[in-house]
């Protein structure tokens, strides 16, 4: 198939963007929207030009590394998918498709495709883990932890941190990947001792990057290449209030 | 070169815990007076920095991702074993020992394996302390299940994520320890060289891969972390910036490079597609559990799956090896897979793979239990190949996977460098000739949480105290020898891209250095790499400058380094003359067509010394013995 790509281009942060046209033709319906990049690239190289930075690292959907807006959607049509993982066979023959970045607040761009998103590192350093010394754990079958439990929080750690909900949001909130960890690290007994600071501590460095507030689109949900429910919202929203007021009570 | 591989003296179950207590301790207060630097942020490296951090010393850790959490481990999808014998089914520390040793077909240090399966236990309760969610039966206990090459049910997981859990585990330690100034973290920073300063490695170059500065860092120890090289044949399972470089600079500047050719190439691959493609995505050697391997009894048989009837499918495995049947090891089922495929029976648009039919098991358990047990990988292979695997069976092929060989360590991790530790993939030590499914992980857990931490305080115990700097001149030499090399990559301005040199040194990689050697193809690979490397140089564009964020010419840096490293791959396929585990020479073959041993010749690690670029490397010798695993063909009929 033969396709027209628009894509903004922006040497850096302080520089001017624009939008770049480019043709992408023979593109087989069995490569990956990636590879339908590689190959633009291969000729803009060829032809002496600089090929368009985007970022991306396993190529199967699991290391969060890539994503853009592709025709003003977070990772592009397929519903859970990353855009590694999307192929052109979605794709018709003539197409228009419009690529840009993650454009948020809190993720300032670099160049081109690729943005900076270490403020989602720093929700992490917030509170994101439960505080173990390396070796001082007791057997890991001493505590039996529901199935249901598990596998709800093993839901919610599927997250893998590309900023797809945080780039759909009106409100560019990363109130989604906040709520997957509050959760996962929640609904386990081993995350209990730390549960109620750890949500008041990362809802405070979501707010402090330039994040929005959640105000319950749930085009995260819909965005997520790992389908993390909005559900995790409320469990947040639940522990932020009791938290709250165990903070006023102490 | 000198080769210590300094394992303690003792019963082989005392060994750890002997050197435990034996090795020098550091008084908590003298601890922050060390700084170390990780490269890398894998299991193994996050493990390493976050646990350094956590005991006082002061980190600087280095990743070229954005975040640490990038890392490749993350895509490991099937599990992490451990001799945790939850299952009553009769495994062992010294089961995994002994499984792990024959598995690796006798070519890794009896020693450290053992302590690998020994620590394995202690990695899953850190793991489920940190909050890991594996997956747990009804009753709230951890699950198990039987992976590649194991008749035990000893590998934990959670879904087909495990290498994410655990990588997350990790991150989120180091990132607790970012947060309380015990780590300095330096994300989008590659690592271009390490600093030896009178033959003890000081500090490291890296470039900031967002302003291209290049700088160096002094530390006490440097620790690479920096996993494995399969991207030297382009196309394998690794993300697309897995590369060579930081081992093989350390192997320029006098660490020994062992076993290079050991690499694994894994069976249940998707095939390619076509000639665009650009990476290979795994398919969880966990689908062998409950999928059959078969391709059509005919060769050229193009008939689609579901029209070939029962009796014209010829399920090879089983056929081949009764008792492990499709769990045989990885090294054979790629083989086999291969064998099919050049004699005719391939399937699929390309006929380049073979089925894995879930037929059976859809029929015996169910379609829920299998979505269950494998909905997110049957997702993938649906988003990837357009096919529904509840349907028809999954295609798959051998893709370049894991590489066993790395830089050569003594039992404390450090290589023949004094001060330069190396961690979880990217060092030799324990996975021998072939890796058992589900044992990279643990080796990278392993490596990074329990014994670098203490070894290398061991190694910093006995150095003086006073601060390190960067005012040496060794550090200002090999920040130019850096900075040049880019300036001149960035000056052939030739008229091919990177890519195009990269697969042309895949495919020669491909063709004599993968599943099967000989002497005629890898003296063929080494008298044709030298000339790709040369038109490399002459002939290759970089756009753009090395000032800004340019990926082209990280890009071109690690090729470079592959061109200079798969030249050791294949002098250490062409030495070693014999076949054993992964490193299969078509000479070397018994009447079955198995990986053929000499033990008389070749119980040795091989060690490589550089010698120049283009030189022959001068071969170096680690004597492997066998006590307590009895040397024997590996039989899995």
């Amino acid at each position: 198939m033969n396709l027209t790509l628009h894509v903004w281009r922006q040497d850096g942060p302080e520089v001017r963007g624009r939008f770049e046209t480019y043709q992408a033709d023979e593109i087989s319906e069995h490569a990956s929207f990636l590879e339908m990049l590689d190959l633009v690239n291969e000729t803009l190289t060829r032809e002496g030009k600089e090929p368009i930075a985007f970022e991306h690292d396993c190529r199967e959907g699991i290391c969060g590394t890539c994503g853009m807006m592709i025709n003003g959607v977070p990772h592009g049509p397929s519903s859970m998918t990353a855009t590694c993982q999307l192929h052109m066979r979605l794709f018709n023959d003539g197409d228009h498709i419009w690529i840009e970045p993650w454009r948020a607040t809190g993720f300032p761009l670099i160049r081109d495709l690729v943005v900076d998103r270490t403020a989602l590192d720093r929700i992490i350093n917030a509170g994101g883990y439960i505080s173990v010394r390396t070796g001082s754990a007791q057997d890991a079958n001493v505590v039996p932890i529901r199935k249901r439990d598990a596998d709800l929080a093993m839901d919610a750690a599927q997250c893998i941190g590309c900023g797809a909900c945080v780039a759909v949001c009106p409100n560019a909130s990363a109130m989604l990947f906040t709520a997957a960890k509050v959760s996962h690290l929640g609904l386990l007994p081993q995350g209990q001792p730390e549960r109620y600071t750890r949500v008041l501590d990362m809802v405070a460095q979501h707010d402090a990057e330039g994040f929005g507030s959640c105000t319950n689109h749930g085009a995260c949900q819909e965005a997520c290449p790992k389908g993390i429910s909005v559900d995790f919202i409320a469990r947040l929203n639940r522990d932020l209030f009791v938290s709250s007021w165990k903070a006023a009570g102490d | 070169m000198q080769l210590d591989a300094k394992i303690p003296a003792g019963p082989i179950e005392q060994k750890w815990e002997k050197h435990r207590f034996d090795m020098k301790l550091v008084n908590p207060a003298n601890k922050r007076k060390y700084e170390v630097i990780v490269v890398g942020t894998g299991l193994a490296g996050a493990a390493a920095a976050a646990t350094m951090g956590e005991l006082g010393y002061r980190v600087k850790v280095f990743t070229y991702h954005d975040s640490a959490r990038r890392a490749h481990s993350i895509a490991a999808q099937g599990g992490i074993n451990a001799a945790k014998n939850y299952q009553g089914d009769g495994d062992s520390i010294f089961r995994l020992f002994y499984d792990t040793v024959t598995g690796g077909d006798f070519r890794s240090r009896e020693a450290n394996v053992y302590r690998l399966a020994e620590l394995s236990v202690n990695i899953i309760d850190q793991a489920v302390a940190q909050g890991v969610p594996f997956a747990r039966e009804y009753g709230g206990l951890l699950a198990n299940r039987s992976f590649g090459g194991a008749q035990v049910s000893r590998t934990f997981y959670a879904r087909g994520q495990t290498g994410q859990q655990l990588l997350l585990g990790c991150y989120q330690a180091l990132q607790r320890q970012v947060a309380l100034g015990t780590v300095e973290l330096h994300t989008r920073h590659e690592v271009l060289d390490v600093v030896v300063v009178d033959g003890v490695a000081r500090g490291i170059v890296t470039r900031d891969l967002v302003s291209g500065e290049i700088e160096s860092h002094a530390a006490h120890a440097v620790m690479l972390a920096t996993g494995g090289y399969s991207n030297v044949f382009f196309l394998s399972t690794n993300a697309k910036a897995c590369n060579v470089t930081a081992t093989w600079r350390a192997a320029k500047r006098g660490a020994g490079f062992a076993n290079p050719c050991f690499t694994q190439i894994h069976p249940t691959s998707i095939p390619p597609a076509g000639a665009y493609q650009s990476k290979l995505t795994l398919m969880s050697e966990s689908l062998r559990n409950d999928g059959r391997i078969w391709v059509p009894e005919g060769a050229g048989d193009t008939r689609p799956a579901n029209e070939i009837p029962e009796d014209e499918r010829d399920y090879y495995l089983e056929r081949f090896y009764p008792s492990f049947g499709n769990l045989s090891p990885r090294d054979i089922s790629s083989r086999r897979a291969k064998e099919m495929v050049d004699k005719g029976h391939g399937v699929g648009p390309m006929q380049n793979g073979v089925y894995l039919d879930f037929k059976h098991a859809i029929g015996r358990l169910g379609q829920s239990v299998i979505a269950e047990r494998y909905g997110n990988l049957f997702e993938m292979y649906e988003k990837i190949t357009g096919e529904n695997p509840y349907e028809v069976p999954m295609r798959i092929y051998p893709a370049p996977h894991y590489t066993m060989g790395g830089l050569w360590v003594d039992y404390n991790l450090m290589s023949n460098i004094p001060g330069l530790f190396v961690l979880g993939e990217a060092n030799f030590s324990d996975h021998g000739a072939n890796r058992l499914g589900a044992s990279a992980l643990m080796q990278g857990v392993a490596d990074g949480y329990f014994i670098a931490p203490l070894t290398v305080g061991n190694y910093l115990a006995d150095l003086p105290r006073d601060p390190v700097t960067n005012d040496h001149p060794a550090f200002a030499d090999t920040e130019n020898e850096v900075r040049d090399r880019a300036n001149r990559l960035l000056a052939v301005n030739g008229n091919k891209t990177v890519d195009e040199f990269h697969i042309e040194l895949g495919k020669v990689m491909w063709e004599n250095c993968a599943m099967e050697r000989n002497e005629a193809g890898l003296k063929e690979a080494l008298s044709v790499i030298p000339e790709i490397r040369e038109r490399f140089w002459t002939e290759v564009r970089v756009p753009g400058s090395g000032d800004t964020l340019n990926q082209s010419l990280e890009k071109a840096g690690r090729v470079a380094d592959f061109l200079e490293f798969a030249e050791i791959m294949c002098w250490d396929a062409l030495r070693r003359d014999e076949s054993c585990g992964a490193h299969y020479r078509t000479e070397h073959t018994t009447e079955e067509g198995e990986a053929k041993r000499d033990d008389t010749h070749f119980s040795f690690v091989s060690v490589w010394e550089f010698k120049g670029v283009g030189e022959e490397p001068a071969l170096h010798r680690e004597p492997l013995e066998f006590h307590y695993v009895p040397l024997s063909t590996r039989s899995y009929k």
